[in-house]
Parts: structure tokens; sequence; C-alpha cells
């Protein structure tokens, strides 16, 4: 296991009367790819957000790098992709190089300029996610996986050790989520970048990542991808909140 | 023209006046467009109402203020109003646009119990409604050149930031921005800017020239610097043909700058449209 970048000390959060997460540990190790998968409400997106401190947690604490996250100044160190079509309106006025260079602003800090070689970061971080042709397109003539990626690189430029990714590829069609998470996988393993994503999609994230946390309200599992397959029927229904049938998709090719 | 303008000091005032504003209105009004604080704007010159009608009564009721300059109470009205309006957004966090009809009914609730209070001022009250090319003094000069000196010392302090808020608002949050005091010092600076303005275009139309020279910009900007200059250059152009039309036809100058800009982002909607026929039919 790498060294622990992200630990969550027994979390709880509570909407008003509405439970949310209890009782949550749970470590990001130093190269891990984890993929935090669990039902509608389940509280994946607010557990992104208590890890990204837009959230404080009812009870717990959250150390990133081994700081309590109220003390955490470096936040360059953790790049955001939040949910495209929650937080970003397509008719803005902006092409993908002010996009993308806007990922400096905290690492440029207050009263100061964008650096003097903002220009070349802003090529190097669009060239690791494949769009370095598309620089001085307007954002929103691009498509929703185009969009996706320049979001990526605005979260690269900043040379971040962890990325943390909230649904990532909802309005991406599915042609092209394939082709995302493989670049995913590349930024894993060939940048040592830690990966920590929310996601509906179990099947088409499986082949990417390392570990993944299975979550409704609770951890109900969490480990190496190839162990979630020696989950119990009753670890199952109490993740789902319901009985599950368990179907194995390679048999029923075979057969 | 320049003849009189040399001559006249009225009318110098009115001239530098205007050219200020048609640069920092449209400037911040890029900001609040992108933002979607269109109608705040709105809001808040009727704030503004308040306080100048307030300030003209009690400079009639009062006679140690009878000469103070009624854009002071404008000012401090717009810039209470801009706090309200924050305060009211998070209290309904939910429906935080009812904030703005609060306010604007408030401002003009207020200013029409002052204008009904005191009798008298009929036409000062209009050349602040719809703006005056004889009415700005040399002190009014002033305080708007120390109103655009805080809003470029403002911009050039937080604009990457206030670039991020305004793009994608959460990932602003998630990277540390301090969001909630640079919208608030944000608020503040659009409400001096709406009281400043507001002796050359008008508390009703104020805010027309803060979003007018935007839309039409945006209509033909790829990018966010290009949108920038654009709203600027049609906020200069439409207060120097809206000005002169009001000096040579005696028209309130808010009505003759307010049209210009229509006729702008008419020409930017049509132009745009051929443009993209003519791409069509090649």
């Amino acid at each position: 296991m790498g060294t622990p970048l992200i630990n969550l000390d027994n979390i709880s959060y509570q909407y008003e009367q509405t439970k949310a997460l209890i009782d949550i540990n749970l470590t990001i190790a130093e190269g891990d790819f984890l993929a935090i998968i669990g039902p509608n409400g389940s509280g994946k997106s607010t557990l992104l957000k208590i890890i990204l401190g837009l959230l404080k947690p009812t009870k717990g604490e959250v150390l990133l790098f081994g700081k309590p996250a109220t003390q955490f100044k470096d936040k360059e160190r953790i790049g955001y992709v939040s949910q495209k079509s929650n937080s970003f309106n397509t008719g803005f006025p902006a092409t993908v190089t002010e996009v993308v260079r806007s990922g400096l602003v905290k690492k440029t800090g207050l009263f100061h300029r964008y650096p003097a070689n903002v220009a070349k970061q802003v090529k190097q971080a669009l060239k690791s996610v494949g769009m370095d042709e598309f620089s001085m397109k307007n954002i929103g003539d691009l498509s929703g996986g185009q969009q996706q990626r320049v979001f990526i690189a605005r979260a690269l430029i900043s040379n971040p050790n962890v990325l943390i990714l909230d649904e990532p590829t909802v309005g991406v069609d599915s042609k092209n989520v394939k082709s995302f998470y493989n670049m995913l996988s590349h930024l894993n393993r060939e940048h040592n970048i830690t990966i920590v994503l929310v996601t509906h999609d179990v099947d088409a994230v499986s082949k990417s990542i390392s570990h993944v946390a299975c979550l409704n309200q609770r951890i109900h599992f969490h480990g190496f991808k190839n162990e979630m397959d020696q989950m119990s029927d009753e670890q199952l229904e109490a993740w789902y909140g319901h009985a599950v049938r368990k179907v194995d998709h390679q048999s029923e090719v075979k057969s | 023209m320049i003849e009189s303008i040399l001559q006249y000091e009225f009318l110098q005032n009115a001239f530098a006046s205007g050219l200020i504003i048609g640069f920092i209105a449209p400037l911040l009004g890029v900001f609040i467009v992108v933002r979607r604080l269109s109608l705040i704007a709105d809001a808040l010159s009727h704030v503004t109402l308040a306080g100048i009608a307030g300030s003209l009564y009690l400079s009639q009721s009062v006679g140690a203020l009878a000469l103070l300059n009624p854009l002071y109470l404008g000012i401090v009205a717009s810039v209470t109003g801009s706090l309200f309006i924050e305060r009211l957004r998070r209290l309904y966090k939910h429906y935080e646009e009812l904030a703005i009809p609060i306010i604007m009914s408030a401002g003009l609730g207020f200013g029409a119990i002052f204008i009904s209070l005191a009798e008298g001022f009929s036409s000062d009250l209009f050349s602040y409604l719809f703006g005056s090319v004889s009415a700005v003094s040399r002190q009014d000069l002033w305080i708007i050149i120390g109103i655009a000196l805080i809003v470029i010392v403002f911009l050039s302090l937080f604009f990457k930031e206030l670039f991020v808020l305004s793009f994608d608002e959460e990932y602003a949050k998630a990277s540390g921005i301090p969001a909630k005091w640079i919208h608030v010092l944000f608020m503040i600076v659009t409400a001096l800017v709406i009281a400043g303005s507001m002796r050359i275009v008008g508390i009703l139309l104020v805010s027309s020239l803060m979003t007018l020279p935007v839309a039409a910009a945006m209509r033909i900007s790829k990018s966010f610097k290009q949108a920038i200059l654009l709203s600027l250059l049609f906020g200069e152009l439409s207060v120097i043909v809206g000005l002169v039309s009001a000096f040579y036809l005696d028209l309130a100058p808010g009505g003759t700058i307010v049209v210009t800009s229509i006729i702008i982002l008419l020409l930017t909607i049509f132009s745009k449209k051929i443009g993209s026929k003519g791409a069509v039919s090649e």
C-alpha cells in the first residue's frame, strides 16, 4: 500500500433530517484508482464534497496528506472535475485555453498574475488529455466528452497528486466513455496520479480501476476490485438496500 | 460640438463622466451577465432611487443638508441594498431569485414615499430617472472618477478569481477561492457603479448599460477576452452617440444611450444570422 493521501476517520453527515453518511472510514493511498459506487442517494457526491472541503462533516475528521482538512492549504494538490452538467454554463464565452488556464488560480494565489510560462503549461495539460488541437475553440462548441477532457486538463495544470471526479461520464456518449477511462488509466499509471471517482458506470470503469468502495450511507466494501466478487449476498443486499441476484456475464456469454 | 465641450463646463463633465461610465459599466457588466446577475443590477438601481429621493427630500426639509449631493445617499442605499440582496439570497437558499423582487419593491416603495413627502423636485427627479447632459457637476465627476478607480483596482486584483467563479462556482469553491468574500465585494462594487452611472444614464436605465453592450458582444465573441473588449467598444460607442444625439436633439441621454445600445445589439444579431446563412450557402 502506498502512502495514505486521504483519510476519512469515522465521518458522518446529515442533511437536516436525512442521514447521508454514517461512520465512514476510508483510506485512499498514493497510486490508487478508486471508484466509489452505489445506488442513487447513497451519499457518493456528499462524500466527495466532504473530501474537497465543500461540506463540513457532522462528525469525524478528514485528513489530507496527513493534515486535518481544515488546516490543509495546498488545495492545488487535489484536482477536481465536477459533474459537467451541473456546474457549467455552455453559453459562456471562453476558449479552451482560458478555461484550462483558470486551473492555476489557486497555485498562482490572490493578487498575483498567472506565471509567464502559462501558455506552455496549458499546452502540456491539453496534450496530456489529447486536446491540444482544440486550444482556441469555444468551450461550448465541444462535445460532452471533449469538454470533460478539457476540465481534466484544467485540474491537471496545477500538477495535482490526486484527481477527484464526480460522475465524469454523465453527458458523454457511450462510444467515448471507453477512451475516456483509458485516458484516466494512463494518467494513473504513467503520471502516478491517484484517482478517485464516483460513478454509476460500474461495467465501463471496472477495467481501469484498482480499488472499489461500495457506498450506501455506510461503506459496505472497500478493497481491490477483484475482491469485490467475494461479497456475500448479505453484504450485497445491505449495500443496495434490497435483495440482489448476482449474474455472471462471462458465463452467460459462454453458455 | 467639440467647441461647445471646450466652452461649457457642464458638457465637459457630462462627456468625461459618460466616457468613464461607458468603460466601467460594461467592464463589470461582463461578469454580471455571465454570472446571471443582470436583474440584480435592476433591483439595485431601484434602491438607489430610494436613496436619491430620500436625499432630495432631506435637503428640502433639513436646512443643514440643503447642499448635500444626492449621489452620496444614493451610493449608501445602493451598497446597503447589495448587502441585503446577499443576505436574502442566503436566507431563501432554494429561491434565491426572490431577493430581487423583494429589494426592488422595497426600493420603489421607499422612493415613492419620499417623492410624495416632498414636493417640487420633479425636474431634478426626472434627470435622475432618465439621465441628463446638463446635470453632471464637477463634484459628480470626481465621485465617478473615484468609483472608476475602485472598479479598476478590484478587477485587477480579482480578475482570475472572478473568471473561475463566473465559469464554475463549485470548482472555484473546491479550489479554495474565498468565493463568499469576493462575491460580497463584487456586489458592493456593482452597487457603486450603478449609483455612479445614474447621473448620465438615469436610475431606470442604468442596468442596461451594464447588460446591452455585453449581450451584443457575447453574440460574436469566441473568447472571454474578446467579449470584454467588444463590450467596452459597444459601451463607449453607445455613450458617445447617445450623448451627442441627446445634446443636439435635447433628449434625455439615458434614452438615447440605451436606444443606441439596442441598435448595436440588433446589428450583431442580424450580422451573425447573415454570417451563418452565408456559411451554409457556401
